[in-house]
């Protein structure tokens, strides 16, 4: 067993790194750049849409831009980013030296980025997927959907097994790894919210999965589910779809919470009120997601029974969600409040959120969603749950965690001007759509005539796309900026905060804390400050510090089965060049083997002896941190 | 490290659990089996769902034969009893016993295997009923053969471990790893068992 890790080349230190940081850091730039990628897909849609009957893109393009947009802000931005938060913070904040099981940790990561790539070629061979996110029968059956289809289904397959062990590893380790007096009800919000939306990511993406394979093994190999000639049911599919497609919403916006309660007490000076209720609330909302999905099939013909039990079982999630703005409110309430960027996108988070769940309690009445269904007032009631509240809630975060993940700050003037500019934008975009909707604009179609009273609202609202897309260039010019020019951070606490991966030093060693840290209390770090010397009592003597190793199999694990899902879709396409079996089988020898490698050869980590630990505090204690 | 202690006065009483590596592993596990759980439910719930959608092809009534599918069940479920038989044998320290009770139950889930390969044959030869004659057909080999495909690797799974370990006596790193693979065995028991009503019982009384 080796004391010491060689040194090794930058690029090969990336791609077998095992540290819960680094991947952090990986998710944060691939989810970046899927977002990016559908962020001006959203633009080129909207421009589209600015006048009527434009002829900007054609109509397949636009049905492939908006399957595609959905589907990669859904499983390739907005998780992939949120993952990022809760890659990096949570081993932090339980005091935790690292997750679970690294080497499934950095597995999820590559299987994500390479089923998301696998998605992405789909543009290579003949167009993207073009049935919608949602991928309704018969539009994606074998009959009707072509060969982007597939892509979607092993695309979204194989980074959905990502996600799925991700949300494994996150469990496990919130249960097992939490520093002594960290208990369950001393969790910070954003633990306990990443920990209950990765349950819903463990009980809804299986059902997805199943979805996934049924629809694959209708379209590669014949099966009849979702053929009604022969005995095949399209409906199926709909609640397959939504007993996951609902619960996604919650996967997502549920730690998009937990990041506006750090932030929020945070830049109050008060601590989060009412955690308890806070804690349950969140329960009670994972709970109700589960059982509710029929409210996007109430025109499907269900009867009038099922509609009215699954509309009440919907309006009742705005309880628990009440319970949790009115709790945001009350720690703003009598606060020092700073409203530094954070804070701006954190406090604004919270009236966008409430007008998107108030338009969700009117979709909920299901006689009236007849009238709305399908127009653009539902679409302007997500994007007001997903920009509003999630996309807002991650910059939030993005700003917060900023300075502890790259050791320097983002500049505020910058920051405070794309919020701005992003956040006036969003509302000249969706605002309009409610009224567009109500004036009966369909969604998904891809122009409108004239001088119907659409005209203006259109344009507005592609007005309002390109402030955000200026919003998001200011973004990255701050990201770049700061890089160079930015605030260096090398205290633990820029923030004067409260939990505890401010009690870490900035950069954060890969051991994390030198000495397992004593929790006494709800934000501990805060309690030390009050009741202590500010900083957290150890838990332990300096001893030798146990670490895995890196380890290159989960990328060439995550290859193989690129490699298995590309070649189940060669099977569909007209002149393979080579066998599709051979890939796919070779594929899936790849991972398996790779698998069996893992399990056969016993891997103890290394050690990081106990003097280096000390030369490192001693070090610290020198730099005055 | 956890590979060398010391095993020869005898082992904690939980030897799968008295690691942290154990421990994370045990847990993470039983997460697992909660997403499996799901996974299946939702199989089940295709087939209960498509269960009348013969297209004039052959129904469950035509095809089952109650005392093939008895003598498969009475294979898995004894497989099930010899394996908690080995998981005993761990606790006592007692290696030799626990690899020979987990042979046996290789060799009775093998068994089943075999069966379930015949029955498939059968239907597909003596009844023309394939993946594709129905929604029905469609539903019954997935979900049946899905459970199939679960039994092939946790034989192959616990080959692999009876191999790998054949002479190291019971130890700190791999008490985990049978413990585990005789829960997976276990989960595959208890969906065979819902498999067994809803599929075939259900299939012959309606
Ligand atoms: C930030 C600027 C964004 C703009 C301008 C935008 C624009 C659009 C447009 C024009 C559509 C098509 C609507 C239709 O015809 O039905 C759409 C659909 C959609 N968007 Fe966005 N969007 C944005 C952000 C997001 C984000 C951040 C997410 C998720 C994380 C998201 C998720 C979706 C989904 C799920 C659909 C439905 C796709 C479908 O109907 O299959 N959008 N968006
Ligand atoms: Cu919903």
């Amino acid at each position: 067993m080796a004391t010491q890790k060689q040194e090794k080349s930058v690029i090969w230190d990336w791609l077998t790194t095992v540290d819960h940081k680094k991947i952090a850091i990986m998710y944060l730039i691939a989810g970046t750049l899927f977002f990016v990628k559908a962020g001006v897909m959203a633009l080129f849609m909207r421009i589209q849409l600015m006048y009527p009957e434009m002829n900007f893109l054609s109509g397949q393009t636009f049905n492939e831009f908006i399957t595609m947009h959905g589907t990669i802000m859904l499983f390739l931005a907005a998780t992939p980013l949120l993952f990022a938060f809760m890659n990096y913070v949570i081993p932090l904040q339980i005091g935790a030296r690292d997750v679970a099981f690294p080497f499934v940790n950095a597995l999820g990561f590559w299987i994500f980025f390479f089923g998301g790539l696998l998605l992405s070629l789909s543009w290579f061979f003949g167009g993207g997927p073009d049935a919608g996110w949602t991928a309704y029968v018969p539009l994606s059956s074998r009959d009707y959907g072509g060969l982007g289809i597939d892509f979607y289904v092993l695309g979204l397959q194989v980074s959905g097994i990502g996600t799925l062990i991700s949300a494994i590893n996150f469990l496990v380790t919130i249960v097992n790894m939490r520093a002594p007096g960290m208990t369950m009800m001393r969790l910070p919000l954003f633990v306990w919210t990443s920990f209950i939306s990765s349950t819903l990511i463990l009980f809804a993406f299986t059902p997805l999965a199943a979805g996934l394979a049924l629809l694959m093994l209708d379209r590669l190999f014949e099966a009849q589910y979702f053929i009604p000639s022969m005995g095949g049911n399209v409906v199926l599919w709909q609640h397959i779809f939504w007993i996951f497609g609902h619960p996604e919403v919650y996967i997502l916006v549920l730690p998009a919470f937990g990041i506006i309660s750090e932030v929020i007490p945070a830049f109050s000076r008060k601590r989060l009120f009412g955690y308890t209720a806070m804690v349950f609330a969140t329960m009670i909302i994972a709970f109700l997601g589960f059982m509710v999905w029929a409210h996007h099939m109430f025109t499907v013909g269900m009867g009038p029974v099922a509609n009215s039990i699954f509309a009440v079982a919907t309006m009742t999630i705005a309880v628990p969600t009440g319970i949790k703005i009115f709790n945001w409110l009350f720690t703003m309430w009598g606060g020092k409040i700073t409203f530094n960027t954070a804070m701006l996108f954190a406090s604004s988070f919270v009236p966008t959120f409430v007008l998107g769940g108030v338009t969700g309690v009117m979709l909920a009445m299901a006689p009236v969603d007849y009238l709305y269904h399908d127009t653009y007032f539902v679409v302007a009631h997500f994007h007001y749950i997903i920009v509003g509240g999630i996309v807002l809630s991650l910059f939030a975060g993005l700003f917060y965690w900023y300075p502890k993940m790259f050791g320097h700050m983002l500049n505020e003037t910058l920051g405070k001007l794309f919020f701005w500019v992003f956040y006036i934008g969003f509302h000249l975009t969706f605002f309009v759509q409610h009224l567009l909707g109500l004036m009966g604009m369909p969604r998904r179609v891809y122009t409108y005539l004239g001088d119907q009273g659409l005209d203006a609202f259109n344009f507005i609202s592609t007005i309002g796309t390109f402030f955000m897309s200026a919003g998001v260039i200011l973004l990255v010019i701050n990201v770049i900026y700061s890089a160079f020019k930015g605030e260096r951070v090398t205290v633990a606490d820029p923030w004067d905060a409260r939990t505890l991966e401010w009690a870490t030093p900035t950069p954060v060693p890969e051991y994390n804390f030198a000495q397992t840290p004593q929790v006494r209390s709800l934000d501990p770090l805060f309690y030390e400050k009050i009741h202590g010397d500010g900083t957290m009592k150890p838990a332990e003597p300096v001893t030798d510090i146990h670490m895995p190793n890196g380890s290159i199999l989960p990328f060439i694990m995550s290859i193989g089965l690129f490699f298995a899902g590309f070649g189940l879709i060669m099977l569909n396409m007209d002149n393979p060049i080579i066998n599709p079996w051979i890939v796919a089988i070779g594929g899936l020898a790849l991972t398996f083997g790779c698998m069996f490698v893992r399990s056969i050869k016993e891997d103890h980590g290394y050690h990081i002896p106990a003097e280096q630990v000390k030369a490192d505090l001693a070090e610290l204690k020198k730099g005055g941190n | 490290m956890a590979g060398a202690v010391d095993t020869s006065k005898g082992l904690p009483s939980h030897p799968e659990r008295a690691t942290l590596e154990g421990k994370n592993k045990f847990l993470g596990f039983w997460f697992f089996l909660g997403g499996e759980t799901i996974l299946f439910a939702t199989f089940f719930g295709t087939f209960l769902g498509l269960r009348g959608g013969t297209a004039d092809g052959p129904t469950s009534a035509d095809l089952v034969a109650l005392d093939l599918v008895f003598i498969m069940t009475m294979l898995l479920l004894t497989s099930s009893l010899t394996s908690v038989l080995a998981m005993f044998a761990m606790k006592k320290n007692n290696f030799k016993a626990m690899m020979i009770w987990m042979w046996i139950t290789v060799v009775l889930g093998l068994a089943f295997l075999g069966f379930e390969i015949y029955e498939f044959h059968h239907y597909v030869v003596d009844y023309q009923f394939g993946f594709s004659t129905s929604a029905f057909a469609s539903a019954f080999y997935s979900l049946v053969g899905l459970h199939g495909a679960h039994v092939a690797f946790g034989l192959s799974w616990i080959i692999v471990l009876l191999i790998r370990y054949r002479k190291s006596g019971i130890t700190l790193t791999n008490a985990p790893k049978f413990y585990v693979a005789g829960l997976y065995w276990h989960f595959i028991d208890v969906v065979w068992v819902f498999i067994f009503t809803v599929v075939y019982l259900m299939g012959v009384g309606g």
